[in-house]
């Protein structure tokens, strides 16, 4: 009893600092059996990142600990878990999420209980848009952000009749929307003449490479990934889909979603992803990518940038708030800048959103496997939403 | 959009493709139910692990035609093997269980094989290669036709009449078949029943190894292809007529179909289509097209002890566990509350479900529809109604009560497993319409935001409100297990044709029943909705409903602190464990212990327990009590 | 219940007739039942008797004729409907409700005759329970009121389902084979005390059996059925003379009354 009535203590004696070889823990939560694809590297990019951050003397002259729980792809079990970081193991913050409705929940958990919250990768525009709330930050670009770069790209194809792919989720449902708007009002002309929405990871391939074929469209877009695109790609190749078609495709770049496609990546799709390959020179780079392989023994993948990135932005918040209770961390996160392998980062202030960008180029095979050819970093602060949008849109603080 | 010949004829083609895919893997479920009547939910883990197993042998043996169809092969004989050790070294242990204990334990296999499977080949998904020899396409009237396709095409009907042949050409087919039609006559045949089970098992297994394995080239091997598969696997057999192996082929070409002609018609609805033909086909025929009606006398087997009212040893065990609630809400630390408030919300909500399916003897796969839509209701009125908190409380589950009557009228219609179908069906189509209708739900981003009142915001208020209401419920429950309906209902499941000699009409008392155990999952539901805040269409989805299904088997079917104990003591493990990194697994040999140790269920193992300590310690008991566990 | 002419029929069955898939089960079968009366129907096995049971109660539907009961036609009205206007019946195999003790198997046909079974809140074992323990008194079965229906004898099954068909005060019992599988000096007993019901009660009886020692003891009038058709009917004497009958036992090579043993109950 008395070991509990302390624990219900900690969390403000911790707060204060009292102890300084005591460790400032930080709850982290991440759909690590069911998108562990992309949550693998993504954990030991954070990993790398802890080290680097305890090696030279953590934060605020105490050893940061991160206390990692899987949320099993489920929001409810989401909000338990950050219920219980937050209450039981007494973390000053939360961070992670992959899925977007997760990450929409865990914000508005946030927002109840008052507790920062730090987005690595739920893309989802609401997440500082619409339910965007003061408590909530992000990382990433969104699908909003992403879509606009690729309908950049893709309003210079001469293609009009376009066909969506997406998966039938909120994620899916907003990343097809955002791009439609996007590409709408770059080329006036064009029309979208199909929408194909196949469950998440129960794609019929066969059935939606065919409809898709069926309205005949000149270019397709495509937002399924996974074993989703996997399936979708084998068929649409065997079934002559891609023939004499532009696609533009969301996140297709990204090595987590490449490579396990090995010989048969598709070739010229326009995407969003990661040319990890091409970055070895990249003077901003190339600290990241030495550590990353030196401690892993492999190439770091889109997810390891965005698990490394979000925890040094978590180190960078406590080390400049005032003290750890959530005013002072959320005082601190606004306009926060802070170096990463892409350069400065910064956490915007109207819509709590990072100016962190996405690379957008081609795919190509090279030795048997997908890579990212003619690509560019397009940076996240020039496709942010306006002010005037955030400010329609973003319920008022 | 075009719909020539060729278009029609290549969706035709891909359809029958797909449905040699799932005829494979469903025939072993059919076969294995046929004779075990175990309802077997690991039979999607086999399939995976057919897959994982085919793609690893087929990239370990030299490429070429050859190499592919003998690591195929391969990979479904190992995969047999898998199934019938499972069957030797768990199943046999828990024949004579309660109906539907069997099902526990094989959802314990699909989490062991979960982590065993994340363990031995990680999480990233592996895309084989294509099969050597047919990796091209055909063009047929101008459509490209995978090769590949045109084999698989082959396979089913050829898998299907090698079946034929075993079981109308050998001594054994004879006997699975004999078994299928009557499970009694096995044992008067002098046929060793365990030798069978093991061979059934070993074959329905490694026809799904074959499944699994024959769809490599098809598509990526993932962890997510069990519990993707094992839904669908399900309608097929139940809508085939479980047991049936032409059944089987029958309705794969039937789903396949309208997953495949639904999609150009209605794209928004593919999530939903393979449920609702089975609604359709289990209302008009109960026992699927080629079923037979269940012969309902082994089920009768049931040595329940007649309902007490509770004496003073149980009344003190309820206050005890009312205290031990207390205790974890108020000295465990702000975490027990939260822990605690999820325990009494979670038993009511299997209490719920032990009322129709302890009482009413009707098991329900779906019963967290009526859960989710009364949190659903809860959430619509508090957000968009704007009312607070306790007048959304009280209406909410009106909406649960609706639901139940709607869906249980069509599901009391049958009985046994295809009556848990139906309300699994039910539950599917309520989800897919959640799910599907994103402007009013948020889809699968949820409702958000659905707090407590100011007066409740606190954790330990909501607690205590929580409990009172909980309580109460609960109590109501027992109520009226004790009331003449809740007698009336019990005579229903014990003897149907007694009871309607009686006058009692049974079908409206299980309807009743329905309703009744709706509203209170319904209650649970709004006691959940504004703990979280938020409310997601996982919450209507099957593994919520399969918790609660665990709980109440795991419990105990037959005693009412059963569903209690099991809901208590699941979630509060579920909890301590699922830090450490392969819990699943941890999990799952837990489950199979208590399946072993306790085949009457915790509850029962409990009060052996105690029996043997009392005739240890040399009490003795006023009346004996001849009803040992079943 | 409903009323009749104290002097007309309380069964009338005119041309009742079942075939399973071109096999006639029950064929042309017509047949009165009086007041009063304990009537029997035997015949070797597979002679339609259990067929024809379930015709009458409901339970399966004719293919031709009629059931009147009381003056009301009840051809295919389900078997609970039938059981209000009072028609009740036990089983061959006996049908209890196993989980139950013996007190509440009767009291649930009391809830059902009152219609309180859709009560929600009141406590049930309140419920008719003198009703309950004066028709077990009725059946010699006072002393075993609490004890669980699982546990009770065969006999005491059987006993018990009487108890429980006489809840609603019924105007005619259909038994069948209610002393099958009972010792010799059980049946008797059990018969004896069904006999005095209906000499009480004004319970009308019929009943299926295959002890002709039983038979011709207690049926105040008995059919004899075989092969789905009845080939005679009258007084024990007179079935005991029937040249058909005795044929149909004897020579027939289907059975001799009165020697079959009852096989062996679930």
């Amino acid at each position: 009893m008395a070991a509990a009535a302390a624990a219900m203590l900690g969390a403000t004696a911790l707060g204060t600092g009292a102890l300084a070889e005591e460790p400032i823990k930080v709850g982290e939560l991440n759909s690590y059996t069911r998108m562990a694809a992309f949550t693998d590297p993504y954990k030991k990019g954070w990993e790398l990142a802890l080290e680097e951050i305890n090696a030279a003397g953590g934060v605020r002259g105490r050893p940061l600990e991160v206390i990692s729980r899987d949320d099993d792809g489920k929001p409810a079990d989401a909000v338990r878990i950050a219920e219980e970081l937050v209450s039981e193991d007494e973390v000053v913050l939360l961070w992670g999420t992959f899925l977007s409705n997760i990450g929409l929940a865990v914000a508005d958990f946030a927002a109840q209980r008052e507790v920062l919250f730090v987005a690595a990768e739920p893309l989802s525009d609401a997440v500082t848009m619409e339910k965007g709330n003061p408590y909530t930050f992000r990382l990433r670009p969104s699908t909003g952000m992403q879509a606009r770069m690729l309908a950049e790209v893709a309003a210079k194809l001469p293609a009009k009749r376009w066909a969506t792919v997406a998966p039938n989720y909120a994620y899916g449902q907003d990343a097809v929307a955002k791009f439609k708007t996007a590409l709408t009002a770059l080329r006036p002309d064009v029309e979208f003449v199909g929408e194909q929405w196949p469950g998440l990871f129960k794609i019929d391939a066969a059935a939606t490479v065919r409809a898709l074929d069926a309205v005949e469209p000149e270019a397709i877009y495509n937002v399924t990934f996974g074993g989703d695109l996997a399936k979708f790609v084998r068929e649409g190749q065997l079934r002559g889909l891609f023939k004499g078609r532009d696609v533009v495709s969301l996140l297709t770049g990204e090595p987590e979603y490449l490579l396990p496609l090995g010989a048969e990546a598709p070739e010229g799709w326009i995407v969003t992803g990661y040319p990890v390959e091409d970055l070895g020179d990249d003077p901003n780079h190339k600290p990241f990518l030495e550590a990353y392989q030196a401690k892993w023994g492999e190439l770091p993948q889109l997810g390891s940038i965005v698990g490394y990135v979000t925890l040094k932005a978590v180190a960078a918040a406590i080390e400049k708030a005032e003290s750890l209770e959530t005013e002072d961390l959320v005082a601190a996160m606004e306009n926060l800048t802070f170096d990463s392998p892409v350069g400065p980062v910064t956490f915007r202030d109207i819509d709590n959103q990072a100016t962190l960008g996405a690379w957008v180029g081609r795919t190509a095979l090279k030795d048997g496997r997908g890579v990212m050819v003619d690509w560019s970093y397009a940076d996240g602060a020039d496709y942010m939403a306006s002010p005037e949008e955030v400010a329609a849109t973003r319920p008022a603080e | 959009m075009t719909l020539d010949l060729g278009f029609l004829l290549g969706q035709f083609l891909a359809a029958l493709a797909s449905a040699s895919a799932l005829f494979l893997v469903a025939s072993g479920l059919s076969i294995i139910f046929g004779v075990t009547r175990i309802v077997n939910f690991a039979h999607g883990s086999f399939y995976m692990l057919g897959a994982y197993l085919g793609y690893t042998i087929t990239e370990a043996l030299p490429t070429g035609v050859l190499g592919f169809w003998g690591g195929t092969l391969v990979a479904a004989l190992a995969v047999g093997v898998i199934g019938a050790a499972i069957e030797i070294v768990v199943l046999r242990r828990i024949y004579r269980s309660p109906e539907l204990f069997q099902l526990v334990a094989t959802f314990a296999i699909v989490l062991i094989i979960q982590d065993a499977t994340l363990y031995v080949w990680g999480p990233v998904e592996r895309l084989g290669p294509r099969a050597p020899g047919l990796d091209g396409a055909v063009q047929i009237l101008g459509e490209y036709v995978p090769e590949y396709d045109l084999a698989l095409i082959a396979i089913g009907p050829v898998v299907l009449g090698l079946i034929w042949l075993v079981f109308h050409r050998t001594r054994w087919g004879v006997l699975v078949r004999a078994a299928t039609e009557d499970r009694e006559m096995v044992g008067a045949l002098g046929v060793n029943q365990s030798w069978l089970f093991t061979t059934v098992f070993f074959l329905g297994s490694a026809l799904a190894g074959l499944g699994g394995a024959l769809q490599v080239p098809r598509e990526s091997v993932s962890l997510l292809m069990d519990l993707n598969i094992i839904a669908e696997v399900f309608v097929v057999v139940v809508i085939g007529g479980m047991g049936s192996v032409l059944g089987a082929y029958v309705a794969a070409l039937l789903i396949a179909l309208f997953n495949a002609f639904g999609i150009l018609i209605l794209p928004e609805i593919s999530l939903a289509v393979p449920f609702i033909v089975m609604a359709v086909v289990l209302i008009a025929r109960p026992w699927g097209l080629f079923g037979r009606p269940e012969s309902g006398e082994h089920q009768q087997a049931l040595s329940e002890e007649p309902l007490r009212p509770l004496g003073l040893a149980r009344r003190a065990a309820i206050l005890a566990g009312v205290a031990g609630l207390a205790g974890l809400a108020f000295l465990g630390g702000r975490y027990g509350v939260v822990l605690a408030t999820d325990i009494v919300i979670v038993s009511l909500f299997a209490a719920s479900l032990h009322f129709m399916m302890g009482l009413g003897g009707m098991a329900s796969f779906g019963h967290a529809a009526y859960f989710g839509i009364s949190a659903y209701a809860a959430a619509f009125l508090a957000t968009y109604a704007g009312l607070s908190m306790l007048p959304a409380m009280l209406l909410a589950p009106v909406a649960a009560m609706l639901a139940a009557a709607f869906f249980g009228w069509f599901c009391v219609r049958s009985t046994g497993v295809y009556l848990a179908m139906l309300t699994l069906a039910a539950a599917q189509i309520v989800w897919s319409v959640v799910f599907q209708a994103s402007e009013i739900t948020g889809g699968d981003d949820g409702i958000l935001g659905v707090w407590p009142d100011k007066w409740a915001k606190s954790r330990e208020v909501y607690f205590l409100l929580t409990l009172a209401i909980g309580a109460m419920a609960l109590v109501t429950l027992q109520r009226i297990a004790h009331a003449p309906f809740g007698y009336v209902l019990r005579a229903a499941r014990d003897n149907r044709l007694r009871a309607e000699a009686v006058g009692v009409d049974t079908r409206n008392h299980q309807w009743a029943a329905f309703v009744v155990s709706g509203v209170f999952a319904g209650i649970a539901g709004v006691l959940f909705v504004f703990a979280k805040g938020s409310i997601f269409p996982d919450e209507l989805a099957i593994p919520r409903s399969f918790d609660a299904l665990l709980m109440v088997l795991l419990g105990g079917v037959q005693s009412v602190f059963g569903p209690l104990l099991g809901a208590a003591s699941f979630t509060y493990v579920r909890d301590e464990i699922s830090r450490l990194e392969y819990w699943r697994f941890i999990f799952g040999i837990l489950i199979i212990l208590v399946v072993i140790l306790a085949p009457d269920g915790i509850a029962g193992g409990l009060q052996r327990l105690w029996r043997w300590i009392a005739a240890r310690a040399g009490f003795r008991r006023v009346t004996p009590d001849k009803a040992e566990g079943a | 219940m409903s009323t009749t002419p104290a002097d007309g029929p309380v069964l009338e069955v005119s041309g009742l007739s079942k075939s399973f898939g071109g096999n006639h089960a029950v064929r042309e079968v017509s047949f009165a039942l009086g007041a009063s009366e304990l009537l029997a129907l035997i015949g070797p096995n597979g002679a339609g008797k259990t067929t024809c049971f379930n015709m009458l109660n409901g339970q399966l539907r004719p293919d031709r004729g009629r059931v009147v009961f009381c003056g009301r036609d009840i051809t295919g009205m389900r078997p609970r409907e039938a059981w209000r206007l009072g028609l009740g019946r036990t089983f061959q195999i006996t049908a209890t409700f196993p989980s139950m003790t013996v007190i509440e198997n009767v009291q649930i046909a009391l809830i059902s005759h009152e219609r309180k079974s859709y009560e929600l809140f009141s406590a049930a074992r309140r419920q008719g329970r003198a009703e309950a323990e004066a028709l077990l008194d009725r059946v010699g079965m006072a002393g075993a009121a609490d004890r669980h229906c699982a546990e009770l004898a065969y006999g005491d099954l059987k006993r018990l389902e009487l108890a429980v068909a006489l809840a609603n005060r019924p105007r005619l019992l259909l038994m069948d084979e209610p002393t099958a599988g009972m010792a010799p000096a059980a049946r008797v007993e059990l018969m004896a005390l069904a006999a005095r019901i209906v000499a009480e009660e004004g319970v009308s009886i019929l009943f299926t059996e295959h002890d002709m020692d039983v038979v011709f003891r207690h049926a105040h009038r008995i059919l004899v059925l075989n092969r789905g058709e009845i080939i005679a009917e009258g007084s024990a004497e007179a079935i005991r003379a029937d040249a058909r009958v005795r044929e149909v036992y004897l020579g027939g090579g289907t059975q001799e009354p009165g020697a079959e043993e009852a096989r062996p109950h679930a």
